[in-house]
């Protein structure tokens, strides 16, 4: 179903643009001077826009129904090495760029650096066209390239405009990262030239190495965990997890909500992608180990949540039970489990994402992220502890909102293949609604104290962009079909694909 | 008896010698002579007048080895001198590499030097002769010939190092490097000499031919294994490979910044290139007993540069522990190239010239950075005077960032290029181990390289001292950092040339 002969080529290279507007918005800002602020945040939000705009037309254009990779353009770049600027977009990949390309203008529009605006914007371009390019690419060295550019913007953003300990978390970040990518470059190469003898030639091409090459069963497990090691980094999965707390505390609220958004989907996304579309048998294999180690993520993310005395840390524990749901649906692998995943993949995006705007919003009024130091901010802000609310509830996974359709998806099709897992992944389910109710309980019930009587309330510009995530919220809640069928044929070709190889 | 010799001496007939083929080194040595003579002969001149004759002179020499490069063609290599030098694309490609980093290093030098108040052509004349050594060791086709190169570079580096009259530490880092130095090639000579008791000869194809077993001499086992043995101390010194390395950190740190950067260009690449050339040529039929020896070598260099560069303090003995660690990547290259017989063997080679030019390009640019900032007296080298450079001179601290990040091997940057290279060589020769090893390596070693930025750009200026970029240190900068940014954007353009390497 991947194969070639299905692509289609349009003569707009959507994609390519989608991954050079924002670096060039980038480096004209990083061009501009200083001294014309305006001038500064223009470029950078017509150049993000302009990429949101790209990516929802992309969206619309994208046939509903197709499984292979669209809009694909290839050229090759280091002929030397076989390697190509090969971009393409299926139903997997779809909706994390649409994501990508709508969170980047929200942020740059609504969340205030406070200082240095133009690095600031600079590095946030710059880390649109890493992510936008880490979802695009269909070659593996092109893949590898975004995947550690992205570190590069990420490193400052946290470092340069994150709170007290920012550099001790923004170093480990980097390193960590660093150090899971570096068994994927060894694995990428290897799978290049033990490819070579099924291919003939010398090849990254993803598309090519998954639908030609046959790894030993051996050899394939290898490089499998050469893969799922830098994967298992970013997502994060337990025991690898233990960067993303720090990170998540530290990083400003823009960096929060770009790095829960969209950074740790280029995990589990480069799960589905290059782990189980490359080496289908060894993922069959991996599978218990993943699904185990995911359940554990689930749980543990959730205890952890619920310990908390940071608010902000509450929302980085809770997203490494989220991803756990999302690696469980994955590697249950069944058409309804992977559709739930990539689904529950944009959901978490949009609302942790929110929650991470939310707790922004309070640290900007309060300059406190201690839940002990809240209290009581329903009766003086009614509208922000809505929105709150929404967002919350969009997170426990209620029905009616987006949170639910996948979650649901996700334990329904993994119940078949998964059922153990499945039985004990569902305590997190009621376990996040302890800890999140239990945090809304606490900083929004009761009386004000003195600290918080004068919390203001929403302004128009935050309730705005709020008013985004929140119609995001209830529409995929609602109404979640035209995503599912554009996710799901794509899905269906990748089970038939692991299905072929047994 | 007299009769006798002078009817000897005028039947001796020299080696013919194609002079076009040695011209980079005679453009060189004519360079250095120029200098040092018109040094002594003329009074002082304008500041610069010297650095730009060194840059000249370097650039002559690397544009007559592009000719000669593109005269070869695929020709096969040939010996020049009576089989004293090799001609060959290996050669040529390491001669080219080593006079543009002379090239780059006079920039640098000429700002030093204009800081320091003391503008004199024997800096450059010095360099100048270091490089000769250079090419005469990357191109030498015979143990004794590669000797002399050796010998001349290292004196000319000695003195190099100790060349600054303010500073103690540069006369006492001169004094230590020629102590050990003179060990090391004492070493090395010793090793030259056991093999000529095992082989009977000093040239590189007779030995191979001897130790091969295809030409009926008598050779002596023992003797072949020690001098393989001392032959490899000599060189892991020359190079800094980690048990042999404790003099880099002492002597990068003392010399002046300038001569740091070529120490860390011209003496890497002259030293492993040659090092590549004598185990890959004289001893191929030897390599089970060597290349064992070179992958504990490369482990433990890897290793224990990356782990004891992230410790420092220096920002100097930081990059003298990472050049050690990026030592290791490069043996890691003669690894790969060492499984003989294999089909993608080739690729060794040409992975760690190829590294060595990058990195060349890279640390020089780096120290050049690094010699703007330790600033009047060369002295301001710790971390803490790279403090608030960001804020300071944000593009000064944007380049050295890039030059970091490719040292790091970040994508889109030549550090990755080359990093990739050595990567692909040995997972195509399956030392799937060792490929991980290196690269887990380079993770630690990026928390040096973070280290530093977290200095430029995430602390406060310790002081308000001016950070004064002349138009020449600027200009070596420019040129380092635009060359890391396109070869790592578009590898192709070195890929294509190093493709060719061979021996």
């Amino acid at each position: 179903m991947f194969a070639s002969a299905e692509m289609t080529t349009s003569s707009f290279p959507i994609l390519t643009m989608l991954v050079l507007v924002p670096l060039l918005g980038a480096v004209l800002v990083s061009l501009l001077n200083k001294k014309h602020g305006e001038w500064v945040k223009l470029a950078a939000l017509v150049s993000s826009i302009a990429t949101g705009a790209m990516s929802v037309w992309m969206l619309v254009k994208f046939p509903t129904g197709a499984a292979g990779f669209e809009f694909v353009s290839k050229h090759s770049w280091i002929s030397e090495w076989g390697i190509s600027w090969h971009l393409g977009v299926d139903g997997i990949s779809l909706f994390m760029v649409v994501l990508t390309g709508v969170l980047f203008p929200l942020v740059i529009v609504g969340i205030d650096p406070h200082h240095d605006h133009k690095s600031y914007l600079a590095w946030m371009l710059l880390l649109e066209a890493g992510v936008m390019g880490s979802f695009l690419s269909l070659d593996l060295f092109l893949f590898f390239v975004f995947f550690e550019i992205v570190l590069v913007p990420m490193y400052f953003l946290i470092g340069g405009w994150g709170y007290e300990k920012r550099v001790y978390a923004a170093t480990k970040f980097f390193l960590y990262t660093m150090a899971g990518s570096a068994f994927m470059l060894v694995g990428i190469v290897a799978t290049a030239f033990l490819a070579r003898r099924d291919i003939g030639v010398l090849t990254f091409d993803l598309v090519e190495i998954a639908e030609k090459a046959n790894f030993a069963t051996g050899t394939g497990r290898w490089l499998f965990a050469a893969f799922m090691i830098a994967f298992a980094v970013k997502v994060p999965l337990f025991p690898l997890h233990t960067w993303l707390p720090d990170a998540h505390t530290q990083a400003p609220t823009g960096g929060s909500v770009i790095l829960a958004g969209v950074l740790l989907k280029m995990g589990t996304y480069g799960m589905l992608r290059f782990g189980v579309y490359l080496f289908p048998q060894a993922a069959i294999w991996a599978k218990p180990v993943l699904l185990t180690l995911a359940v554990i993520g689930i749980l543990y993310g959730a205890i952890a949540a619920t310990m908390q005395k940071d608010l902000k840390r509450l929302v980085a524990y809770s997203s490494v039970a989220h991803l756990g749901f999302i690696v469980l649906g994955t590697f249950a692998m069944t058409t309804q489990a992977i559709t739930g995943g990539v689904m529950q993949m944009v959901n978490h995006g949009v609302s942790t994402g929110a929650l991470f705007l939310l707790v922004g919003m309070i640290y900007e009024r309060r300059h406190t992220r201690q839940i002990a130091e809240l209290g009581g901010i329903q009766a003086v802000a009614p509208i922000f502890a809505g929105f709150f609310m929404i967002v919350m509830l969009s997170s426990i996974g209620l029905p009616g909102l987006n949170g639910f359709v996948g979650e649901f998806l996700v334990l329904i099709g993994s119940f078949e293949t998964a059922r153990w897992w499945v039985v004990v992944a569902t305590i997190g389910v009621i376990l996040a609604a302890l800890y999140l109710l239990w945090a809304y309980q606490r900083v929004f019930h009761g009386e004000p104290s003195d600290d918080n009587k004068s919390f203001p309330e929403i302004t128009l510009r935050e309730g705005l962009l709020l008013s985004v995530f929140v119609a995001a919220i209830v529409f995929t809640g609602v109404y979640p079909k035209p995503m599912l069928d554009r996710i799901e044929p794509s899905v269906k070709a990748l089970i038939e694909h692991v299905e072929a190889s047994k | 008896m007299m009769n006798r010799l002078i009817a000897a001496t005028s039947t001796f007939e020299g080696p013919a010698i194609q002079w076009f083929k040695i011209s980079p080194i005679l453009a060189l040595l004519g360079g250095a002579l120029f200098l040092i003579l018109v040094g002594s002969l003329t009074p002082q001149w304008k500041r610069g007048w010297y650095a730009t004759a060194s840059v000249i002179t370097a650039i002559t020499a690397a544009v007559l080895t592009g000719v000669l490069w593109n005269q070869m063609g695929d020709d096969k290599s040939s010996t020049l001198v009576g089989g004293a030098l090799a001609f060959d694309h290996f050669a040529l490609f390491a001669t080219f590499t080593i006079c543009v980093a002379v090239a780059l290093v006079s920039l640098v030098t000429n700002d030093y030097l204009t800081r320091e108040g003391e503008d004199g052509p024997e800096i450059y004349g010095l360099m100048l002769t270091a490089a000769i050594g250079g090419v005469v060791m990357v191109s030498a086709n015979d143990l004794l010939v590669l000797f002399l190169g050796l010998e001349t570079l290292s004196l000319s580096f000695y003195l190099l190092t100790a060349s600054s009259r303010s500073r103690t530490q540069s006369g006492e880092a001169g004094l230590k490097y020629f102590i050990l130095g003179g060990f090391a090639s004492a070493f090395f000579l010793y090793g030259v000499a056991l093999l000529f008791g095992a082989s009977g000869t000093t040239n590189l194809q007779s030995m191979a031919k001897v130790f091969a077993g295809e030409v009926a001499v008598p050779s002596n086992n023992g003797l072949l294994l020690a001098g393989i043995a001392l032959l490899l101390v000599g060189f892991a010194f020359k190079v800094s490979l980690v048990p042999f390395h404790v003099w880099t950190p002492d002597v990068y740190q003392g010399a002046p910044t300038p001569i740091t950067a070529l120490m860390g260009s011209v003496g890497k690449v002259a030293a492993f290139a040659a090092l590549i050339r004598v185990f890959m040529i004289a001893l191929p039929s030897r390599i089970d007993d060597w290349r064992p020896a070179i992958l504990v070598l490369a482990l433990l260099t890897l290793v224990v540069g990356s782990v004891l560069a992230v410790i420092q303090t220096d920002v100097k003995r930081m990059l003298a522990y990472s050049s050690i660690s990026h030592a290791g990547f490069i043996l890691v290259g003669l690894e790969a190239a060492s499984h003989i017989g294999h089909a993608d063997a080739y690729l060794g080679n040409s992975s760690a010239m190829g590294y060595l030019f990058i990195y060349s390009v890279l640390v020089i640019g780096t120290f050049a950075v690094v010699s703007v900032v330790a600033g009047q007296g060369d002295n301001a080298t710790t971390l803490d005077a790279f403090k608030g450079l960001g804020k300071k001179r944000p593009v000064l601290a944007l380049g050295m960032t890039v030059l970091l990040l490719a040292q790091a091997g970040v994508p889109l940057t030549s550090g990755f290029v080359a990093k990739f290279g050595i990567i692909r060589a040995a997972v195509s020769v399956e030392s799937y181990a060792l490929a991980v090893a290196a690269m887990l390596a380079a993770v630690i070693a990026a928390f040096l390289y973070l280290r530093i930025m977290v200095s430029m750009w995430l602390s406060d200026p310790a002081d308000d001292a001016p950070v004064v970029v002349s138009k020449s240190i600027g200009l070596a900068i420019t040129l380092a950092v635009a060359t890391t940014l396109v070869i790592g954007i578009l590898p192709n353009l070195l890929l294509e040339i190093s493709q060719a390497i061979s021996f």
